[in-house]
């Protein structure tokens, strides 16, 4: 995976270059979000159960402290290790001590965004041990080694023709091969072999219930299971948001989740974890990495009330037009775009502006997280924290400096709509981005202001002559 | 009724004709109208792109120019929420005051002028093009997201023209890729989105693209003129005044 930092409107322009790739992305997508429509649309309280995930969320952010030492006194007397990790690195050495002490050199994985932050992969790979990820779209991506591109469906910005050829090269399977029930049987057996013969396993965190301290995990290929039901070591990992108070929320949150990000009613596999089982050893992680940070910002707090459900992925005009990867973070989309400044904003001050602030993100999103008003709120932090352009800060002052001044205003207009009209080359020319792909509007022979106080005039002289 | 009309900077310089339909409406309904001369801005532009701090002096223009009316109505959603959102002037009473009785044109007609008919022909196939800011922001019709009653009160005073017919879109709702400053920034993804609605608005054979937001018309019109298309864009002001 590269280092080097593209921001994303460039990773746009190189995206768009394959139109009809850029419509199959859009439509795949959209119809993802139509059947997050169709599905919702069945659930006639459905706005209530969004409310109801979001204030659950809200008391969740304000009691995270006690919710937390509840969980971890619980599992702890289910015999669960409960392990604190500050930061990314932290959480990348737990694991691999954890690894070290069994006296194995590989693991096998389910899907976990919190390991593709904390880029566990590329740590443990230094360090020798090999990791397998096992949830089908993740497996694919990190044979290509590159990064999920959606969190739910890690592998969306592949062509099944892409996934036969990769298959080729990586399992041998035939080439030009595209028929999805052979590439997924490949698949299949080559994760069966990894399930049997791994002694350490790792999954991701859905929900971690502080009155029980279990835990629940959501899948569709129950891939997460075999992986931990034939493991010795089952290590969990999660961020500490993922916290809910009650067993009886599960009833809310695994009701919005499968809705809101890929139209079924329920994962397929909703497995409940709660103390190991006779010989097996169970860790889990609890992770911080930035997120006390991001609970302190009165106007960002709420956004670690997600569920990771992706539904503003699918219904972002942006990310179906650029894709997942234009964002240059493990967890991208419009939710992706208000996480990322949080832990590192001059890396990330691109990705709150990759927004037309259309809102639709906010209305789709199942805990009420209000998406589109970060992003804003966001921006104006990047700008007096220092992290635009100076050609924009300049180019914005002056535009602030026109539109505050009446008398400036309209001769800048007067002079424009003259150049416009009497110089076209000035404007019709490659420097000016609009023009690039769409014409400038007409230039009309006068303003409405200009208009209007003709019109004035003319009122006066009727009634002055009608006197 | 003591109206002002807050006309948007670049519909006072590019769309005069939005404007004259929409003052033109306005006294036909009744409105006693009056149109500030020392206007410009809503601030918009320099707020979205993240420089609230430098739209003081805009916001302290507008509301001493639209101090002391009893509604100011403007043919643009778009604007008119960031009005609702942002102003800030430094005249706190007088601030809150216009960020209260401000309405978009749509919303005007419809909640305040109660209009239920209109003197007005357009024999024509239009495609509607809800702008996001109108809808998603001011609420000016239901969304395609949430599970509640469809509603759209720019469609209702769209229907009472006589001879028009509106076309049923694949995405009712989705964004025509504008954005403000989006626009050049995000130039590749906002060419796309405009090229994309205006699709979903040809394949349903629409002579005309009509919006409540010239800055999604003007978006679509640029494009729509480098493809050589015939269709055009139309403000739902000119519709609505026959």
């Amino acid at each position: 995976m590269s280092s080097i930092k593209i921001d994303h409107a460039t990773a746009s322009v190189e995206f768009n270059k394959d139109e009809a790739h850029v419509n199959w992305h859009d439509e795949t997508l959209w119809f993802v979000r139509s059947k997050r429509d169709k599905a919702v649309f069945q659930i006639p309280e459905w706005e209530q159960l969004r409310e109801a995930g979001s204030q659950i969320k809200n008391h969740v952010l304000s009691n995270m402290h006690d919710l937390l030492l509840e969980f971890e006194e619980k599992a702890t007397a289910n015999g669960i290790t409960v392990h604190w990790a500050t930061d990314a690195q932290e959480h990348n050495e737990i694991i691999y001590s954890i690894i070290k002490n069994e006296g194995v050199n590989r693991m096998v994985k389910s899907k976990s965004m919190l390991t593709e932050e904390c880029h566990l992969n590329d740590f443990l790979k230094e360090k020798g041990v090999e990791v397998i990820d096992s949830d089908l779209g993740e497996r694919i991506v990190q044979m290509r080694n590159e990064s999920p591109s959606h969190i739910v469906l890690p592998a969306i910005h592949l062509k099944r023709s892409d996934v036969g050829e990769t298959f080729h090269k990586h399992l041998g399977t035939e080439k030009g091969a595209t028929d999805p029930q052979y590439l997924t049987e490949a698949a299949r057996q080559h994760l069966r072999d990894t399930f049997l013969t791994r002694k350490v396993a790792l999954t991701g965190v859905n929900f971690a219930i502080a009155e029980t301290g279990g835990f629940v995990v959501c899948t569709n290929e129950g891939n997460a299971d075999m992986g931990v039901h034939l493991a010795d070591v089952h290590i969990a990992c999660m961020g500490f948001e993922k916290i809910i108070p009650k067993a009886e929320h599960l009833g809310v949150f695994l009701r919005l989740l499968a809705r809101s990000a890929t139209g079924q009613p329920i994962t397929t596999f909703s497995s409940h974890f709660h103390k190991p089982r006779e010989g097996q050893k169970m860790h889990i992680i609890i992770v911080d990495n930035g997120r006390t940070k991001q609970l302190g910002r009165p106007d960002f707090r709420n956004s670690l009330k997600c569920i990771r459900c992706a539904a503003c992925f699918n219904t972002c005009p942006v990310y179906r037009r650029s894709g997942g990867h234009s964002y240059h973070t493990a967890i991208a989309g419009p939710i992706g775009s208000i996480l990322a400044p949080n832990l590192d904003m001059a890396q990330n001050a691109d990705l709150p502006f990759a927004s037309t602030l259309c809102g639709s993100c906010s209305n789709v999103c199942p805990v009420k997280i209000d998406i589109h008003e970060q992003l804003y709120k966001w921006r104006q932090v990047l700008v007096k924290e220092g992290h635009v352009p100076t050609f924009k800060k300049l180019g914005i002052q002056s535009m602030a400096g026109v539109l505050s001044s009446p008398s400036f205003f309209r001769m800048a207009g007067k002079l424009g709509r003259f150049l416009m009209k009497n110089t076209p080359f000035v404007v019709n020319n490659k420097l000016n981005v609009w023009y690039q792909q769409r014409e400038m509007p007409d230039v009309p022979k006068e303003s409405f202001r200009e208009w209007y106080v003709l019109r004035g005039e003319k009122i006066n002289e009727e009634e002055k002559k009608a006197l | 009724m003591k109206v002002a009309l807050f006309i948007p900077c670049y519909i006072d310089q590019f769309y005069p004709k939005v404007a004259i339909a929409t003052l033109e409406l306005l006294e036909k309904l009744g409105c006693e109208v009056t149109y500030p001369l020392n206007q410009t801005c809503c601030g918009q532009p320099m707020a979205n792109s993240g420089f609230e701090h430098l739209s003081k002096d805009c916001d302290n223009n507008f509301v001493d120019n639209f101090r002391g009316f009893d509604y100011i109505v403007s043919p643009s959603g778009s604007c008119t929420l960031h009005i609702k959102e942002h102003l800030h002037g430094s005249d706190n009473q007088a601030s809150t005051h216009i960020r209260k009785h401000i309405y978009e044109l749509s919303e005007f007609m419809t909640d305040i002028l109660k209009v239920e008919k209109l003197d007005a022909k357009f024999p024509h196939k239009i495609g509607l093009h809800q702008s996001c800011h109108g809808q998603r922001g001011l609420k000016l019709a239901q969304m395609s997201e949430l599970v509640a009653e469809p509603f759209s009160k720019i469609e209702r005073l769209l229907k009472m023209v006589e001879g028009l017919s509106i076309v049923a879109l694949d995405r009712k709702d989705e964004c025509c890729g504008f954005g403000g400053t989006f626009c050049v920034t995000e130039e590749a993804v906002s060419v796309k989105m405009g090229k994309d609605r205006i699709t979903d608005h040809t394949k349903h054979e629409a002579e005309f693209i009509v919006g409540s937001d010239v800055s999604c018309l003007m978006h679509m019109e640029g494009i729509m003129k480098r493809q050589g298309s015939e269709i055009k864009v139309k403000h739902i002001a000119e519709i609505l005044n026959g």
